[in-house]
């Protein structure tokens, strides 16, 4: 989806700057997994704002539902039951886009502004750009874009993109009725998480903290974790997520030097061609032949 | 068609046809392949109907070459098994190169640059074909690491056979007489005799 177009940091496949004459602060969403009491308002919030309703599935015996992300459902609460110190507990995760700062979705995308990153932080799908081809399924760590088996576009939290550009909060984060979401300046979100860092560290959860992974050079969609020595237990949010080594090698500068290349074997022929001239049938060896026939 | 009654017959209709299949198919493919190989060839995708057509046709075309592929090579291999005159001259390729294959060692009906450029590309072509499955993210999903892996080396064959391929074309621009072996299947005696001696005797005797 598109709105704001004079603040784009980075534009998918393409390899001029794209429109930037505008600075925007960055900004993110922080998500207080400890404050979230799973009741899915984001997710009601999510379909009724961006006006998607996906079909209604069946229950998987889990409160899992739908039970992962799809082209029509971009967040989904994911439920995990923990046995910690001979304590249960429940850590429900809203899981979505987590708006790289490196996406590794627009860096594998083909298209020309299929995907963009605004100066804010939040990367955004242009659909009407894309080709459906997966490569953004192929590029994200977090398993995130999903193909739509309707029209084959890629589709994913846009992160309210269209609110945020007038100066609003994301749908999600005005729905959470015990404020486990909050949003403003990536500055800000981060001191309001020390607080609540504070806070559960005070309460005996001494190793909580603020999931923000360098390795895809943060997000603008931060969790708060009690056990954040191990995100893997909130149902399998990567340790330490990066651009897989695969994608980079795929994407990186040998393609350029490849294209080179192939323009150098034919440049590297048509010179060839000039320089030797054409390898032709000697005139020896036509009056040979000739001479043979005749016999 | 029959312009001197002496020319050699070097390929007949079938196979000629089938090299014409394989030949358009892969062009297609290169061209449409290219436009999602980086952004400078992304206008190539209008050749096709714009990118989400480009996208759409490109594994089909495909898998519609891997077909006649298949049947090119059954045609062909025994004729390009290796032999220790064909290392020979391509130890010695550098004087091809040059221009001057006068003391190149007596070649068959293909010589060792020819049946290397064959083998190359029945390997650029398998892992082509096993790989573009991999990445069809219209039709299969593989598991990620697999599909980022066939993603690496889809791009890495599909390159390499598109320079194998442009110097398979030019090597039939540059040695005159050739390409008419493609258009009607015949090519003079004196070109066999200078260019594929051994053959050139096997066929007349001489
Ligand atoms: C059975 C054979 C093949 C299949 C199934 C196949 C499939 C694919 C698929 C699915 C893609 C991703 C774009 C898309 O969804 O259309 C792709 C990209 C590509 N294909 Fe193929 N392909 C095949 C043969 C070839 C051949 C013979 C070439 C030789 C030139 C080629 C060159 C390329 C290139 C250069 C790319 C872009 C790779 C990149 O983005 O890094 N493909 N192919
Ligand atoms: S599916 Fe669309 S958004 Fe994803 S990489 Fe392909 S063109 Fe880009
Ligand atoms: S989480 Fe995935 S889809 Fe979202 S910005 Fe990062 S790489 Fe792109």
């Amino acid at each position: 989806m598109a709105l704001q177009s004079l603040d784009i940091k980075q534009r998918s496949a393409t390899t001029t700057p794209a429109p930037s004459v505008r600075k925007t602060a960055e900004v993110a969403k922080l998500i207080d997994v400890s404050a979230c009491i799973g009741c899915k308002a984001c997710q009601a919030a999510c379909m009724e704002w961006n006006d998607i309703r996906d079909e209604v599935g069946i229950n998987y015996g889990v409160y899992d539902n739908p039970v992962d992300l799809t082209a029509k459902s971009w967040t989904v609460m994911r439920f995990a039951e923990v046995e910690e110190k001979g304590r249960l507990e429940w850590l429900i995760r809203k899981d979505g886009c987590m708006h790289c700062g490196d996406p590794g979705c627009l860096k594998a995308c083909p298209a020309p502004g299929a995907i963009v990153q605004y100066a804010n932080g939040i990367v955004d799908f242009h659909e009407e750009n894309c080709i459906g081809c997966g490569y953004c399924v192929t590029g994200c760590p977090f398993n995130i874009p999903r193909i739509s088996k309707e029209d084959s576009k890629a589709y994913k939290c846009t992160l309210c993109s269209d609110r945020v550009a007038v100066g609003q909060a994301p749908a999600c984060a005005k729905a959470c009725p015990t404020g486990a979401i909050q949003f403003g300046s990536k500055e800000d979100m981060k001191d309001y998480a020390a607080k609540r860092i504070g806070d559960l560290k005070e309460r005996g959860f001494d190793k909580a903290g603020l999931y923000d992974p360098a390795g895809v050079g943060g997000t603008h969609v931060l969790y708060v974790l009690h056990h954040a020595d191990r995100p893997q237990l909130y149902n399998g949010l990567p340790a330490d997520p990066g651009i897989s080594p695969l994608v980079s090698l795929w994407k990186g500068m040998a393609k350029p030097l490849a294209s080179l290349a192939l323009g150098a074997v034919a440049l590297g022929s048509l010179f060839h061609y000039v320089m030797k001239g054409p390898n032709e049938v000697s005139k020896e060896t036509e009056k040979e032949v000739e001479k043979e026939g005749s016999q | 068609m029959i312009r001197d009654p002496k020319d050699l017959q070097r390929y007949t209709p079938q196979e000629r046809a089938n090299h014409w299949v394989v030949g358009i198919s892969f062009i297609l493919l290169a061209l449409s392949g290219l436009a999602f190989f980086h952004p400078a060839f992304y206008p190539l995708t209008y050749l096709f109907g714009g990118g989400t057509w480009a996208r759409i046709l490109h594994p089909y075309i495909g898998v519609f070459m891997a077909f006649f592929f298949v049947l090119m090579f059954l045609r062909f291999r025994k004729l390009n098994a290796m032999t220790k005159t064909d290392k020979e001259w391509l130890s010695r390729i550098g004087e091809m190169v040059d221009g001057d294959d006068h003391n190149m060692p007596e070649q068959g009906k293909y010589n060792g640059g020819q049946k290397a450029m064959f083998w190359a590309s029945v390997v650029c072509m398998v892992l082509l074909v096993v790989s573009g499955v991999l990445i069809w993210r219209a039709q299969f999903s593989p598991p990620l690491e697999l599909v980022r892996f066939g993603a690496v080396v889809h791009a890495v064959a599909g390159a390499a056979m598109i320079a194998l391929i442009m110097i398979h074309v030019y090597a039939a621009i540059w040695v005159k007489g050739t390409i008419r072996a493609m258009w009607y299947g015949t090519v003079t005696r004196a070109w066999a005799k200078q260019h594929h001696r051994a053959w050139y005797r096997e066929m007349t005797g001489k």
